[in-house]
């Protein structure tokens, strides 16, 4: 009953303003918490397809945040995983289908990965963390918020990918168009493979443990 | 503070709810799908021709180039023809033909039947050949457009459904495609030889048998093993048509 009495919370209050913010530098899901890194590897070799898994990605994660946490009180601790998991599959599923209905061309891109969405570490992660423990309207920043920073990290990787692996951006012929060719460069064959997306994901968590040196892990 | 009773009646209510939600989903996207897939499909033959197709223009630039559609079965014998709008023989359209179950019965060497597509631009025929295949993930595909007489390819277009990206997946580039340009599936002799995505480049092949090869798409061997297995299982169903009716 102490929550009645409790002064109502404006919606983007410093603290839930911070819930969208922290995700995208200080808990990253990708470079701090290390997770959803195959999905990471996987669709980064192009940008078009990692702009619209990041917003999958960060629908799944807002929407289904918000529904795990209007459930949280209803759930048995013992079925949690399950509940979850139906949650995603749902959410999943319909994303899927809206694409191939109304964005085909970007659903054939992405192919398998849509579906491998259910399998991205970072929306059970926040499920279990946030979403079970804290009120609908939060879990939902934190659901966006989680999955900005790692759309972010995506969008990143892939565009230093596509750059230097096919020389284009967004499918637009960049390095052609400024005559790089003509001097005597080639594409970079390693960047389309997938160890490529690992050392540049190394590289960012570099760079932003060397911004801030707190987050480096005593060992 | 759970009971059994409560998480059995919990589970089965969310089961149920999780049903209806995503049935009706599929069913009011289905129409818009099932438009779509057609529409790619003739964005892909229509592409084997180097035309460029948008959805919008799609049907009308079907209609336009592609005159004739022949079910051919395994003896080579022309079992439905769909001239200009109107069946005119057969009693199945060529294009509603499934490639899938065609194949599947192929390989249960049961009786089939497979689409070709006769289609003209700018006064010269080409014939266009429908493939399907078994990639990395799922199934790809593609036409491939030749010239009248099927000495020469004039055209290819390919495609996927679960391919990965940026990999396997680069197979529905016009980059790998264009390379099927000037290709022969028939060497010297008149043998067929299909043409074979050759791993490592076709600097690896003999200098003669270029004409049978093109370059497969690094970090997608798979993909382009499944792409020349694709050719071979596709084309080689035309060979009696072919032999009867153009190269006789």
């Amino acid at each position: 009953m102490s929550e009645e009495v409790k002064e109502k919370e404006p919606l983007f209050s410093l603290k839930n303003r911070k819930l969208l913010s922290v995700p995208l530098n200080r808990e990253n899901p990708i470079t701090i918490q290390v997770l959803g890194i195959c999905s990471a590897l996987a669709v980064t070799a192009k940008l078009e397809p990692a702009v619209v898994m990041a917003i999958s990605v960060t629908f799944v994660t807002g929407v289904g945040n918000l529904v795990i946490s209007l459930l949280r009180k209803s759930i048995a601790p013992r079925i949690r995983i399950i509940v979850q998991l139906t949650v995603i599959a749902t959410l999943v599923i319909m994303v899927d289908q809206f694409l191939k209905a109304y964005a085909y061309d970007v659903s054939k891109q992405l192919s398998v990965f849509v579906g491998l969405i259910i399998t991205n570490c970072i929306i059970m992660g926040r499920f279990e963390a946030f979403g079970m423990a804290n009120k609908p309207w939060p879990s939902f920043l934190d659901g966006i918020g989680n999955g900005l920073g790692y759309g972010m990290i995506l969008i990143i990787v892939s565009f230093f990918r596509e750059l230097f692996g096919s020389g284009t951006l967004w499918g637009y012929p960049i390095f052609e168009k400024i005559g790089l060719y003509n001097i005597g460069y080639e594409n970079n064959g390693m960047m389309i493979l997938p160890p490529m997306a690992l050392i540049l994901v190394g590289i960012i968590i570099w760079v932003q443990r060397s911004k801030y040196r707190d987050l480096i892990e005593d060992n | 503070m759970f009971s059994n009773r409560y998480i059995f009646i919990y589970s089965s209510v969310m089961v149920i709810i999780v049903a209806v939600v995503l049935s009706l989903t599929a069913i009011l996207l289905q129409p818009r799908q099932e438009k779509n897939l057609t529409i790619a499909k003739i964005q892909g033959i229509l592409a084997a021709l180097n035309v460029t197709a948008t959805p919008e223009d799609a049907e009308e630039l079907y209609a336009q180039y592609v005159s004739t559609e022949l079910a051919v079965d395994q003896d080579g014998q022309v079992v439905s023809i769909y001239q200009d709008g109107t069946l005119e023989k057969g009693d199945i359209r060529p294009f509603m033909i499934d490639l899938k179950k065609a194949l599947y019965s192929k390989k249960m060497k049961e009786p089939f039947v497979v689409p070709l597509y006769i289609a003209e631009n700018k006064g010269d025929t080409f014939y266009i050949v429908p493939m399907r295949g078994t990639g990395l993930w799922g199934p790809v595909y593609g036409n491939i457009a030749f010239t009248s007489n099927f000495n020469e390819i004039a055209g290819a277009f390919f495609t996927h459904d679960k391919e990965t990206p940026g990999l396997g997946a680069e197979i529905s580039t016009s980059e790998f495609s264009s390379q099927f340009i000037g290709k022969k599936i028939f060497n010297d002799a008149g043998d067929f030889v299909s043409v074979k995505v050759v791993k490592g480049g076709i600097a690896m092949m003999a200098p003669d048998q270029r004409i049978h090869g093109v370059d497969a798409i690094s970090g997608g061997t798979i993909t382009s093993n499944a792409v020349s297995a694709m050719l071979k299982n596709c084309l080689e169903n035309y060979l009696v048509y072919i032999h009867n009716n153009i190269k006789q």
